[in-house]
């Protein structure tokens, strides 16, 4: 008689085949060159956890990026009304979503609000009103508009990055967005994590501004200089002794030129002093504006700021065209080139906060991978010894079942290209106790059949048939818990979750279907009169 | 071989003595649950937001030399754990100590200032701010009032409202027994511990399932017959494969407490007691609470 376990045999070495072709580019240090096309070269991905690296969870600080395009537009402001000759008493960003136009009279207010309503149609213009004799016009950045921009800068932000992380080179990056501002960024097998998230993590906004000779820095405070100039500091960090040494600086506080216009920045060696230096290239704008300002300004100091640090403010001696210039300081190699890279894949539309920085040494990664293997492994032999004792042959069928489940389970995992993480391997293990379960549901139920007085032949049918419903109840409330995890689960509990689910579900398939095939098979060919059980 | 002849216990009459000691266990836990809440207990920095490194040293450390040490650098209000296998020792801290995102830099030039003669590598370092954990915090709770929902749900469908409010009593009396063994442990209460309470929901589940479904087909069998027998009867039948699976999962759980490394000792363990006290709850919890329900119209018609 046939029970048409031709087709299952087919689909269970059909399996095996499938999965073994996955796991290839695994287990195989180099692939042979015949091995391409439609068969796959991906491996099985290893978490953070297992193969050491950094993973980040930064938020972008998008209110930042709006009141800073506030400030933009004041400026910009500034300079078309000067244009126009429209006189104004003062322009400024007011909390974190308005400008203030403070003017003379209705009339030229009038005249602004038209030039501001062409100018930029996206922000709203509230009614004018009078203050101390004078008139105010207030810009409004809607709620709408706001969230156009904080989204915009969230998606800048993310591709600065990725072109940060591309030119610091490191192999197999992930950066992605997650939810509304935060960016998810996993460096895996990164050597130096704290210098790599100083290089994501920099804003990188390079100004340059004039110093305010006026003002004697020294005893400058943050009070008592002029409105329109802001206090900063050049610190200097001694090769020698490594003391940092604080200079304070008084410049003006409108940048003359910024960041945005350069389009190539490379590090230099000085070869009179041996010291590095970024040599920066500005696009057209750029040189004109650097044309002009150096020629208006010989004599005066100009301020190279990066992030509200002067990083040096020599002194103008010439007017320089070409639009060319440098940034020296005092930084290592290292720094140089990293500055370079900032400046080069641009600055950032707001500062970034690091919400979560969780970094794995290649030590520990290892160490959890030999771990895991052993745990592995010897809650295999464990299981598998205590099945032969209990159950004889029909316990190494389970047992035989029971690699297939892991033979499977890592096909599968290869085939997704699902991410093994070490509470994965722990569901592994987890799995191996689990697989046996169902076999040991069946036998019992077997056993009880068979003491009833049944065949064995009718004793293991009515055995899977009875424990069929049981063993469907407990995988589908186990795989429950492990969807909701997949769902919530982040990292490594993720990785527990996909590992825990895939198991369930092809433990199913390997218990009811696998296992019963060779009882079948082996009953169908010799007539035993007892069942090893 | 078998572990179990025919049996003849009187699990159900057990009853008040397993009720005392799964209700202690169950208040323990709610009282963790509430620390738990509060902050009070031995929060992962998962959760409360803050630091916590594994470094390895060349020389073992002790934890008051490495306490000391810091003291001496400004750095204070540490949690330090020494793990005796390979000279490692974790540092803690929650996100009250400096307030900057530099925290873990400064540990560490301030160990390697003070054991300027053993060197030592990080091995991991985790900083987590406040708002991912609070973020955290209620994602957990959704998946655990999510899948607890969806648990009771599947078994209401499959048996009748009794038995699921039985299973779920169960399942519930073990997640508290783990919360309740890891707080009085002290141990760390992190997104891993969570993990593992939800894969033991799932599986003490199964093997509450199990007891049920012999339970239901011998009331089905034996519809005149007194339910407390009924009971004892099915739960004697089905003792054995009730102990040999849970067996498998436990030798299984317990290779990955002795082995598998400090990283999932904790979770390792909390498999390991829930695999116990799954098996323990649907033979003296879940059964239990059946039996006296269905008795009770049973008892009122006689």
């Amino acid at each position: 008689m046939s029970k048409g376990y031709t087709w299952r045999i087919t689909l269970i070495i059909l399996f095996i085949v499938a999965s073994a072709v996955y796991l290839t580019p695994t287990l195989v240090s180099s692939l042979p060159s015949w091995w391409g096309g439609v068969l796959p070269k991906d491996k099985i991905h290893l978490g953070l956890d297992l193969q050491g690296g950094t993973h980040l969870v930064m938020e972008v600080e998008t209110q930042k990026a709006v009141e800073g395009s506030l400030d933009l537009i004041a400026t910009d402001l500034e300079d078309s009304l000067t244009q126009k000759n429209l006189r104004f008493k003062k322009i400024g960003k007011l909390g974190g979503d308005k400008v203030q136009l403070t003017l003379y009279d209705r009339s030229s207010a009038d005249e602004v609000v038209k030039l501001v309503k062409k100018k930029y149609p996206d922000l709203e213009t509230l009614p004018l009103f009078d203050e101390g004799g004078f008139v105010n016009l207030q810009l409004r950045v809607n709620e709408k508009e706001a969230q156009v921009r904080k989204d915009r800068a969230v998606a800048q932000a993310l591709e600065t990055i990725r072109n940060r992380i591309d030119q610091f080179g490191v192999s197999e990056p992930i950066i992605a967005r997650e939810g509304i501002n935060h960016i998810v960024v996993q460096l895996p097998g990164i050597k130096d994590p704290k210098r790599a998230i100083e290089l994501i993590g920099k804003t990188a906004r390079l100004e340059f501004k004039l110093v305010d000779e006026n003002v004697n820095a020294a005893t400058a405070s943050a009070g008592n200089i002029p409105e329109d100039d802001e206090l900063l500091f050049e610190k200097r960090t001694d090769p020698q002794t490594g003391a940092v040494s604080e200079t304070p600086i008084v410049t003006k506080k409108k940048a003359m030129i910024t960041g945005d216009l350069l389009t190539d920045a490379q590090v230099r060696i000085d070869s009179q002093y041996n010291q590095p230096y970024v040599a920066i290239e500005f696009n057209s704008t750029g040189a004109r504006l650097f044309d002009q300002v150096t020629a208006a300004n010989v004599g005066k100091r100009f301020a190279i700021v990066l992030d509200s640090n002067v990083y040096s403010a020599p002194v103008i001696r010439e007017r320089i065209s070409g639009g060319s210039a440098q940034i020296s300081g005092s930084f290592t190699e290292k720094e140089s080139s990293d500055l370079a890279i900032v400046l080069r894949a641009g600055s950032l539309p707001a500062p970034v906060k690091i919400l979560q920085n969780v970094t794995v040494g290649p030590s520990l990664g290892a160490d959890s991978i030999k771990k895991g293997l052993v745990a592995g492994l010897i809650g295999v032999v464990l299981v598998v010894i205590f099945m032969a004792i209990y159950y004889k042959l029909s316990g190494m069928v389970a047992n035989l079942g029971m690699v297939l489940n892991i033979v499977y389970l890592m096909g599968a995992l290869a085939a997704l290209g699902a991410t093994l993480t070490l509470p994965g391997i722990a569901a592994i293990v987890l799995l191996v106790g689990m697989s046996v379960d169902s076999n040991v549901l069946i036998f019992e139920r077997i056993r009880e059949e068979l003491r009833l007085g049944k065949t064995p032949h009718a004793a293991l049918d009515a055995g899977y048939d009875k424990a069929f419903l049981t063993i469907m109840d407990s995988h589908v409330t186990a795989l429950i818990t492990a969807a909701v995890l997949f769902q919530f689960g982040t990292g490594p509990v993720k990785g527990f979750a996909v590992s825990l689910s895939l198991g369930i579900i092809i433990n199913l398939f390997t218990s009811l279907l696998a296992t019963r095939v060779l009882f079948d098979a082996f009953l169908d060919r010799v007539h035993v009169k007892r069942l090893s059980i | 071989m078998e572990l179990l002849g025919k049996t003849n216990i009187d699990f159900i009459g057990m009853r008040k003595l397993s009720f005392i000691i799964s209700g202690i266990i169950a208040i323990i836990g709610i009282i963790g649950i509430v620390q738990i809440s509060r902050g009070a207990a031995n929060l992962g920095i998962d959760f409360s937001g803050g630091t916590s490194m594994q470094l390895k040293f060349n020389q073992p450390v002790t934890t008051q030399a490495a306490r000391d040490a810091l003291a001496r650098e400004g750095i204070k209000e540490v949690d330090l754990q020494e793990i005796k296998d390979g000279n490692k020792l974790l540092i803690k801290m929650r996100k009250s100590s400096t307030g900057s995102e530099k925290v873990a830099d400064h540990v560490q030039e301030a160990l390697k200032k003070e054991f300027a003669s053993n060197p030592f590598v990080v091995e991991s370092s985790t900083e987590i701010g406040p708002s991912i954990g609070e973020k955290l915090k209620s994602d957990t709770l959704m998946a655990v009032a999510l899948s607890l929902l969806g648990i009771v749900l599947y078994i209401a469908w499959r048996f009748d409202f009794k038995f699921g409010v039985g299973a779920v009593l169960a399942t519930l009396h073990d997640v508290l027994a783990i919360i309740a063994v890891f707080y009085v442990m002290h141990k760390e209460v992190n997104l891993l511990l969570v993990t593992a309470v939800l894969t033991i929901a799932g599986y003490s589940l199964t093997d509450t399932v199990v007891v049920f479904d012999r339970i239901r087909e011998n009331l089905h069998k034996s519809l005149k017959d007194p339910v407390i027998p009924i009971f004892n009867r099915s739960i004697n039948e089905v003792l054995s494969r009730t102990i040999v699976t849970s067996l498998t999962t436990f030798l299984a759980s317990c290779s990955l407490y002795a082995f598998g490394g400090e990283v999932i000792h904790d979770f390792a363990f909390a498999l390991v007691v829930g695999v116990v006290v799954g098996t323990y709850s649907s033979i003296f919890v879940a059964s239990p609470i059946v039996a006296l329900w269905e008795k009770i119209p049973a008892e009122v018609k006689a």
